[in-house]
């Protein structure tokens, strides 16, 4: 068996393609090597089974606030409208919420919609941790611009063997591969 | 991978890398602006501070001091109000209902066109705003108790619909187009070396760094909100005409308003879309991304949503006569024949038949007829607002109060100045922020890029 070594290094493969990169991961995960993160300027498409991003949820967030708030759209008008201060405006007295439903169409789906999209886009913002003030940690300036870059850690590999590893990512098409120990 | 049929023609062209339509896009952002922007900004900001000044006048004097009296109590601002709203729906229509579509050109339109919105839609809302006389308590349109000196506001009217409708589409297009920039502030925060703009726009990209799980979530909540903005759109529109639809009034009481609405706003709001696009993509070199195939594709949908509002005119002319109500054939026999005829052949004119133009291939890829009609649409839509709206007041049901409405300069000032304060937003919005989805545009690149449909050819 194989000495373990106690580094805790973190790799960064450097590619200056998305395809090079989602073939290059496609061999590593092959080869049992587990990839922690990927940074690119744009979605890599099919990336996110090959490294083992869940599908997110957040669909259904939007779905759920979107349900609250058409309750609460309702709830209130038939407080407002029909409960609280009954009117008879030109003629069309409020009864009950089901008689005046009609008019309560716009509003009730106006706020259905304001809820679930910023209900979603904030736990989207928090979920990320995209807010205001917060650092970027992308490892290179130029992945934000043409580079695509893939991190792998000692952390998440037992036994990782660097020379190993950096001939497979060279032969993979990476174009710069950056190691840093953390444990220094 | 997405595919494109091989005759689809490119979208973006010339030889361009990733790099390159980062380059292209933040360039003119790190460099120093042209003489023109100043030119332009420096004009449009004094319209602006005009309309601001003219304002002031109206808040602190009374709306006495627009045109309106007892017959016409609605006129130029309500006007102004639902031109700006109808400007304000190409944006999230070519974002959201174009994404929904897959159509991919929307890409290298979308960022301008949903700033175009935000500040349409911010033009709009000052409208109802400085109408109700006391801005200062423009609060009691919320629902508040009672003791704040007025009942619950009444859910069963179409205005208070509207407060809901417009506050809605404003803040979730508002979100929408920010998602989507925060990605490309990244790029521009990695690029910048200047310490004051790179802290600026790290602030502003909210910490972006690119992870995978990061896109997945983007893309599924650019999807969702498209979803949801999609029939967003069509009911702001929908109840902006439910304003006059449900009213008594003869020229307003009519059922096909809610679409006649939405495609009248989908047809101004391409026109103002294309009016600014053809000057930037000039101005700021973007003619490899913002292509004659994009302009062309823009006019179709102007001729489709055109004829609609053609078909609408012709179909509220024959139901005034057909449903043999006098009052309804007479709103419409004053429109045509009445005083105001001049602004209803301008409506027809600009909207009806101009457009029709863009049936010939030569108009539709012409670069500058393009550019007129886009302004001559634009025309016609404000004077379509003006027909429905003060035709339809001036002359009631009661002969003794009949009336003409005239514009004080008060009126025009303000409706200028909304135009100046609209251009300043706008060059400002294409100084400092990304003009084109940079990073969006990326992904279309190998599919739609015309180097590489060539390469695939050969």
């Amino acid at each position: 068996m194989a000495t373990h070594n106690h580094h805790n290094r973190v790799i960064h493969a450097m590619f200056d393609d998305d395809h090079r990169l989602l073939d290059a991961a496609k061999v590593l995960v092959a080869q049992g090597i587990r990839i922690k993160e990927v940074y690119s300027p744009f979605p890599i498409h099919g990336i996110d089974p090959v490294i083992g991003v869940k599908r997110t949820r957040l669909a259904v967030v939007s779905f759920m606030f979107g349900a609250a708030g058409l309750s609460l759209a309702l709830l209130g008008m038939w407080y407002f409208m029909i409960y609280d201060w009954p009117m008879n405006i030109g003629g069309k007295p409020s009864f009950s919420l089901m008689e005046n439903l009609p008019a309560f169409i716009p509003v009730a789906f106006e706020f259905t919609v304001f809820c679930a999209a910023h209900g979603m886009a904030l736990t989207y913002m928090l979920r990320n941790g995209t807010l205001p003030g917060m650092q970027a940690v992308n490892p290179d300036p130029r992945t934000t611009d043409d580079k695509f870059v893939m991190e792998i850690t000692d952390a998440d590999n037992q036994d990782l063997n660097a020379d190993d590893l950096n001939t497979m990512l060279k032969n993979a098409g990476a174009i710069e591969i950056n190691q840093k120990d953390l444990s220094r | 991978m997405h595919k494109e049929a091989a005759i689809r023609q490119a979208l973006i062209l010339g030889d361009k890398s990733y790099h390159d339509i980062t380059v292209d896009v933040v360039g003119p952002i790190e460099n120093k602006a042209p003489t023109a922007w100043y030119v332009l900004i420096t004009i449009a900001g004094l319209i602006a501070l005009w309309g601001l000044g003219c304002i002031t006048y109206l808040i602190s004097t009374g709306i006495g001091v627009w045109g309106l009296n007892k017959t016409v109590g609605w006129a130029w601002d309500i006007t102004n109000f639902v031109w700006w709203v109808g400007i304000g729906h190409a944006g999230t229509l070519i974002s959201a209902v174009l994404l929904l579509f897959r159509q991919k050109w929307r890409m290298a339109i979308n960022r301008s066109a949903e700033a175009m919105t935000i500040f349409a839609v911010m033009m709009a809302a000052l409208f109802p705003g400085i109408h109700m006389g006391r801005i200062w308590v423009a609060y009691w349109v919320l629902p508040l108790p009672n003791t704040f000196g007025s009942l619950w506001v009444n859910f069963n009217s179409p205005l208070l619909w509207d407060v809901f409708a417009i506050s809605t589409y404003f803040s979730v297009s508002l979100v929408f187009w920010y998602i989507g920039l925060i990605p490309d502030f990244a790029t521009i925060r990695d690029r910048m070396s200047k310490p004051l703009a790179k802290k600026i726009y790290g602030l502003l990209s909210f910490g972006w760094s690119g992870k995978a799980k990061n896109w997945t979530r983007f893309e599924e909540v650019s999807l969702v909100l498209a979803g949801l903005a999609t029939p967003l759109v069509f009911s702001v529109h929908s109840i902006v005409s439910m304003d006059f639809a449900t009213s008594v009034i003869p020229g307003w009481h009519t059922t096909i308003f809610p679409p006649y609405f939405v495609s009248g706003a989908v047809f101004s709001g391409f026109a103002m879309v294309l009016t600014l696009l053809l000057i930037m993509r000039k101005v700021m070199k973007l003619e490899n991304y913002i292509t004659i195939k994009h302009v062309e594709y823009m006019n179709i949908v102007i001729i489709v949503t055109g004829s609609i509002v053609g078909v609408a005119y012709l179909t509220e002319l024959f139901i005034s006569w057909y449903s043999g109500v006098e009052y309804e054939s007479y709103a419409f026999i004053n429109r045509f024949s009445g005083p105001y005829m001049w602004s209803y052949f301008a409506m027809m004119t600009c909207n009806v038949i101009s457009p029709q133009l863009l049936w010939f291939k030569k108009i539709r890829t012409s670069l500058t007829a393009t550019f007129i009609l886009s302004i001559v649409v634009n025309i016609g839509m404000w004077f379509e607002r003006f027909v429905i709206i003060v035709t339809s007041l001036h002359r009631d049901y009661v002969p003794s109060s009949w009336s003409m409405f005239y514009p004080t300069w008060v009126d025009v000032g303000i409706f200028v100045g909304t135009i100046g304060i609209f251009f300043t937003l706008f060059l400002l919005f294409a100084r400092f922020f990304p003009v084109l989805a940079l990073n969006e545009l990326k992904t279309i690149l190998k599919v739609s890029g015309e180097k590489y449909k060539n390469e695939d050819h050969h």
